[in-house]
């Protein structure tokens, strides 16, 4: 006997709230942000749903930034120990860089670790893996990682970094080009800039403030275009 | 005499006006505001964070914790500040309502804290701070299988009626109050107190009539978490 198939209840991109009934049916699977409930499958968040063909997501519209393995995030160097540094990056919890994940360059046996970073230096470094909220372990050996310095850092809402950081980076390119900074995105909130002319990396911020504030709208990377046009002038 | 017609002119079964706003404090990761009538009830979630004592963390669950408070000016005479027997009992309570639909598993020795306070106050002050806080608990993110919907059912004098007023509950032939919280999608009870007397019989009569009613508040609910995020989405 055939069994009946499933439904699909939303649209792509629908704003769904916790319980909303995304689809029916056992042959749909419920993503990050949903849940089976018997035959149905159920919103977990506030957010938006997506639909990606048999398998029913939410990413959440508000709340604070959950971490996850292969994410690349800005926090603060508070501790060193025999193991290696400690990172704050907005978490309850601190993230750790084991030695041995430190940099990568060699790090030989008992070398002065604040050689490398300090108490109060800002990492860009990448979540390897987390074991439990108090367990997360990062390293600084793989691409896109780097120790920051002289630059700036602004706290953005952690909900907005993929529309900050556009479809294939388009937005931030489209904000470097116009401003000669150098920006890192972590996917916790924390964007750091740097280099530039002082007043270019003002511009930069209130370009990343703007589209924080306007994230949800429609062609918003015209709008930002045009904004940093008129005030480059 | 018996209670004929409702002080407000409410029909038995309607709720008051209502009002529901989300995201009203700046600095909270989630909030919310929640009005029934006179009363008037805002929520601010902070968190996931830290769990101080640190022996209550549990490493395999998220802790919910909730604290309940009347501002001093949010009854005719000034309320004393601060903790009190009944503000502890209905945080408790608070907490066990909200806790079944909260999904905490991957929150371990965190917490999400819930500040209730009462602006207003003029009868189901509890209810008022359960819809606030689940409004709230869903503008911090935090998983949630449901939302938790509350409204009080009574007896005034012997006439069923759901959502009293204080006029009511104060009703000189007697008066019977018993909050309760629901799951709207299941119709589940996670929060049931009675203060005063009935029968077996209009217990469910009362129970079906507060079922009824959540009804209306999951909508207010949906439409007030939806308008924070207007233009969003399609």
């Amino acid at each position: 006997m055939e069994e009946k198939m499933g439904k699909i209840l939303i649209e792509e991109r629908q704003l769904v709230v916790p319980g909303e009934e995304l689809a029916e049916g056992m042959d749909n699977l419920p993503g990050e942000g949903a849940f089976r409930e018997d035959d149905k499958i159920l919103s977990l968040k506030v957010g938006l749903a997506h639909i990606d063909n048999r398998l029913l997501k939410v990413v959440p519209l508000g709340g604070k930034y959950l971490p996850k393995d292969g994410d690349t995030i800005v926090g603060k160097v508070v501790d060193i120990g025999m193991y290696g540094w400690r990172v704050d990056f907005g978490w309850p919890f601190f993230a750790t860089i084991p030695l041995r994940d430190g940099s990568r360059e060699f790090i030989p046996n008992g070398a002065d670790l604040r050689q490398y970073y300090t108490f109060g230096d800002y990492v860009a470094c990448k979540i390897t893996k987390v074991v439990g909220s108090k367990i997360i372990d990062a390293s600084m050996k793989v691409p896109g990682t780097r120790k920051l310095s002289n630059g700036r850092l602004i706290k953005v809402q952690p909900t907005r970094v993929p529309r900050i950081i556009g479809k294939q980076g388009s937005m931030i390119s489209l904000i470097k080009e116009h401003t000669d900074c150098f920006i890192v995105v972590g996917q916790n909130g924390y964007v750091w800039i740097s280099g530039g002319e002082p007043d270019k990396q003002l511009l930069a911020v209130k370009a990343i403030r703007q589209v924080e504030k306007e994230a949800h709208g429609e062609g918003l990377t015209d709008k930002i275009s045009e904004f940093l046009k008129k005030e480059s002038k | 005499m018996t209670y004929a017609k409702r002080f407000d002119g409410r029909k038995f079964d309607e709720i008051r006006p209502m009002e529901a706003k989300v995201g009203i404090i700046k600095r909270a990761t989630g909030s919310a505001m929640f009005k029934m009538g006179n009363t008037i009830a805002i929520a601010a979630v902070y968190g996931p964070r830290d769990v101080f004592p640190s022996f209550l963390q549990n490493p395999s669950r998220g802790l919910l914790r909730c604290h309940y408070d009347m501002m001093s000016f949010s009854v005719t005479e000034r309320k004393r500040p601060g903790p009190t027997r009944r503000s502890n009992e209905i945080s408790r309570v608070t907490e066990s309502a909200l806790f079944p639909v909260v999904d905490l598993s991957k929150f371990g020795n965190t917490g999400f804290d819930i500040y209730v306070n009462i602006l207003q106050a003029d009868a189901g002050t509890r209810t008022a701070g359960i819809n606030a806080a689940a409004l709230a608990l869903a503008d911090a993110g935090a998983p949630m299988k449901d939302l938790v919907c509350s409204v009080a059912v009574g007896k005034v004098g012997d006439k069923i009626c759901v959502d009293l007023t204080k006029e009511e509950e104060d009703y000189k032939d007697g008066a019977t109050d018993l909050p309760i919280a629901v799951l709207p999608r299941s119709g589940k009870i996670t929060l049931l107190q009675m203060d005063g007397n009935m029968t077996q019989k209009e217990i469910k009569e009362a129970l079906e009539m507060g079922k009824k009613a959540v009804q209306s508040i999951k909508k207010l609910q949906v439409k007030a978490l939806k308008d924070k995020y207007k233009g969003a989405g399609k």
